[in-house]
């Protein structure tokens, strides 16, 4: 048991420090150092500029989606590999959160059913963040239930032409490509009329609207179709086997080691050591303590846990299904923390001010955010049920729809 | 990175896992919840014969000298079928004790026979209520001569020695403190079992008068010793508790499969999957922060004091949390004495407490993180 890189991830490691130093943007480092939490501001600067020039320099130097194919933009590393190189990007792997998507999702699902022409032509823009793409799954009436989703696509000659809506799309206002999932047949059961496609975002009838969140923020699109027209080379795997290929796409979301989740244990630890209470320094209160205490070895947990994963990797090993539980533990640990921390403050916690006193207000945001990262990505009871089943082996949920066409479930009520 | 143990780590659990499913079925710790021995002499004798008791004790002391990842698995085989023998009294706090602090001739008088399974020992630190603490060892020693009470005492009422926690001095520092060893069957030593809620393990009082101690370690380094063994104990209790809360797991999962209600397995119901799957979630962090544990352990880095806490802390949560939602998932069967859940509830609670319980780990993890930020 140790933490030592072998000879060659150690070869590796130096090569990739070297090119870092060499090549980062370090005007942008003190900035990213304070982004904490997710939330990633530049003063001065659009993000998605800063990003992509990044991007952009990393897939020159041959560090872009470093873990695929040369022929596709990236450079053939290993998983532990890629693992090495996100330690050495440190905050400079904030500049890629326009990219993750597609890098995490929509890439590997080309990759995975796309022609070879397609992932030529496709692959590298993507890697090179050149072309940035979203993933257009969720819907009104279809969250969890993805598979219940409502939008249609019909077949008009050699092209598709797309109705419907979709929600929840992170950075559809900037992106070039979308990965949808839409319904060809509602004449069968849910998860077999859904077939999967990639578009041109500016295709004529794609209407993006940023969504008023409830933290105040627009990070979310809706995105409409009115008679949009997709090519049928631009389908992925085979019609009526979209449900299918979207599992590619959501294993992929969930293999994605390393990325490091937010559990506002630093923070909080940091602010207890410094708020003064009534009867001294908050960090000296037995309840403060037993509190902190509890969050800090959930947090310690989730880093070892990723330890274990990162070594199974390094063995040329599949990593287990602990890895499962990061979102799962840390969103929920965001709201307590929060919650607490403005607990601390009394009644001057429900201040918003961003001043010193106020801990730079980060708490109240974090109140106010939290609640999407128990929903984003598989909510939390979603991700419970992942766990029973797939790691635990419990029989799944009786489905009163999965045998029913789709167009004889009822709706009343969604 | 390899944050996992070693094929031939993993090989010995394998080991000690099938010992243990021959040796420990429940029929056997059954035996010592009725009341029909204090502890399994059997499995105790198997255990010496495995190498297992002396896994961690030096070769010239009788030992395997492998280490303590290695303790480690066996550790965790252990709490998972709740043997019911003196193995964390002896092997994580007597035996580290003199590993620790003994003198050469010590360490040659009892580690051979902990290896050999022919000596039990134990620490006696606590004295009533409380947490360890320096200001709660009134035993005083004097020439020599041990007096005051111990209780409770892990293991007190059939160990051979212990190591005594004892006051030599009055200025109110940690350096009050000194240990002994006590040859509990001599005279001067007045040994009474106690009942306690884990009918596996025994939990005794010790009155000594004038018995006669021989000193462990400098005089006045008592405290810092104590805490050292504290910290090694942490983590290896640590693993029993983690595998026991893996156990605790297993058996609401196979119930879940296997019970009937509704026209349907329990197990297909959100409300039971979902417990479950919290059951899940907090074993896997105590054993992730368990094998940083074992790692600072086996390598006796500067880490350890916050390493061992954070296992500590985590491993008694999940042991706690699985053993009582185990019962939850069974329902009435649950609650029965038939059925074994009742067997690691008592054994969670009680574990829990032995080494200092939780508020008590919880503040001295804070204490050892501050120290490390400040530093």
């Amino acid at each position: 048991m140790n933490f030592d890189d072998t000879p060659q991830e150690a070869e590796f490691r130096k090569i990739a420090r070297t090119w870092i130093a060499a090549n980062a943007p370090k005007e942008f480092e003190e900035e990213l150092s304070k982004s904490s939490l997710g939330r990633i501001r530049l003063a001065k600067h659009d993000m998605v500029e800063v990003g992509k020039a990044w991007q952009k320099r990393k897939a020159e130097g041959g560090w872009a989606c470093l873990h695929w194919p040369k022929e596709y933009g990236g450079r053939g590393a290993t998983p532990i590999e890629r693992v090495i190189w996100q330690q050495e990007e440190g905050v400079y792997g904030k500049l890629t959160q326009p990219f993750q998507i597609g890098e995490g999702m929509c890439g590997p699902t080309v990759m995975a059913w796309g022609s070879e022409d397609a992932k030529r032509r496709y692959l590298p823009k993507l890697a090179s963040g050149e072309e940035i793409w979203c993933q257009l799954f969720s819907e009104p009436s279809a969250g969890s239930d993805v598979a219940g989703l409502r939008t249609r696509a019909e077949k008009k000659g050699d092209n598709w032409v797309v109705n419907g809506q979709k929600i929840w799309t992170s950075g559809a206002h900037y992106s070039d490509y979308g990965l949808l999932i839409a319904r060809t047949d509602p004449n069968v059961p849910k998860h077999k009329g859904l077939t999967m496609f990639f578009l041109d975002m500016k295709s004529p009838g794609v209407e993006v609207r940023p969504i008023k969140q409830a933290n105040g923020m627009q990070e979310f699109n809706e995105v409409y179709f009115t008679d949009v027209v997709i090519p049928d080379s631009q389908r992925l795997g085979a019609v009526g086997e979209g449900w299918s290929v979207s599992l590619t796409t959501l294993m992929n979301e969930r293999m994605s080691i390393g990325s490091r989740l937010a559990t506002g244990v630093p923070e909080m630890f940091e602010f207890c050591s410094n708020l003064m209470l009534e009867d001294g320094l908050a960090i000296d209160d037995p309840a403060v303590r037993s509190k902190l205490a509890s969050w800090a070895v959930k947090a310690s947990g989730l880093k070892y846990t990723s330890y274990r994963a990162i070594s199974a990797l390094s063995k040329g090993e599949r990593p287990g299904p602990e890895n499962s539980i990061g979102k799962l533990v840390s969103g929920l640990m965001l709201q307590d923390i929060a919650t607490y921390a403005m607990d601390l403050e009394g009644a001057a916690g429900s201040l918003t001010g961003t001043d010193e006193e106020q801990a730079n207000g980060q708490f109240q945001q974090m109140l106010l955010s939290s609640p999407s990262m128990r929903i984003a990505g598989g909510t939390d009871e979603i991700l419970r049920n992942i766990i029973a089943e797939r790691v635990l082996g419990l029989p799944g949920d009786i489905r009163v729809d999965k045998d029913v066409p789709y167009n004889k479930i009822p709706t009343k009520g969604r | 990175m390899n944050f996992d143990f070693s094929d031939e780590q993993k090989q010995m659990r394998d080991e000690a896992r099938k010992f243990l499913s021959e040796q420990c079925p429940p029929k056997a710790v059954r035996e010592v919840l009725d009341g029909k021995a204090p502890y399994d002499k059997s499995l105790w004798k198997g255990l010496a014969e495995m190498g297992f008791l002396g896994v961690a004790i030096p070769e010239q002391f009788g030992g395997a000298g492998a280490g303590h990842l290695e303790l480690c698995v066996i550790a965790e085989e252990m709490g998972r079928a709740l043997a019911p023998v003196p193995f964390s009294s002896t092997v994580y706090l007597a035996a580290e004790a003199l590993l620790i602090a003994g003198s050469d001739a010590q360490k040659q008088k009892w580690l051979p026979k902990i290896a050999s399974g022919d000596a039990i020992g134990t620490l006696a630190l606590f004295e009533g209520h409380g947490n360890p603490s320096p200001k709660a060892v009134k035993l005083t020693a004097d020439g020599g001569a041990l007096n005051g009470v111990k209780k409770p005492v892990p293991d007190g009422a059939i160990a051979d020695f212990a190591v005594v926690a004892a006051r030599t001095g009055s200025s109110g520092r940690e350096s009050d403190i000194s240990l002994f060893i006590v040859d509990l069957k001599a005279s001067g030593v007045e040994v009474k079992s106690l009942t306690n809620i884990d009918l596996t393990r025994g939990q005794a009082e010790i009155t000594f008068k004038d018995a006669k101690a021989e000193p462990l370690g400098a005089a006045g380094e008592g405290w810092g010793v104590i805490t050292q063994v504290l910290d090694r104990a942490a983590v290896l209790m640590a693993f029993e508790q983690v595998g026991g809360a893996d156990r605790a797991l297993e058996m609401g999962r196979d119930y879940a499969l296997d019970r009937i209600a509704f026209g349907r397995p329990i197990g297909s119901f959100q409300a039971v999957k979902h417990m479950l799957a919290d059951m899940y979630v907090s074993a896997t962090l105590a054993r992730s922060n368990c094998y940083y544990g074992a790692w600072a352990l086996s390598t006796n880095a500067g880490e350890l004091p916050e390493a061992a806490a954070a296992a500590r802390i985590s491993a008694t949560q999940a042991f706690q949390h699985c053993a009582k939602n185990n019962i939850q998932v069974h329902g009435g069967m649950g609650f029965t004495w038939e059925f074994d859940c009742h067997m690691y509830y008592r054994r969670a609670n009680a574990v829990a407490l032995g080494l200092g319980s939780l508020s008590y780990w919880e503040d001295a993890l804070i204490d050892r993180m501050r120290k490390k930020n400040a530093a």
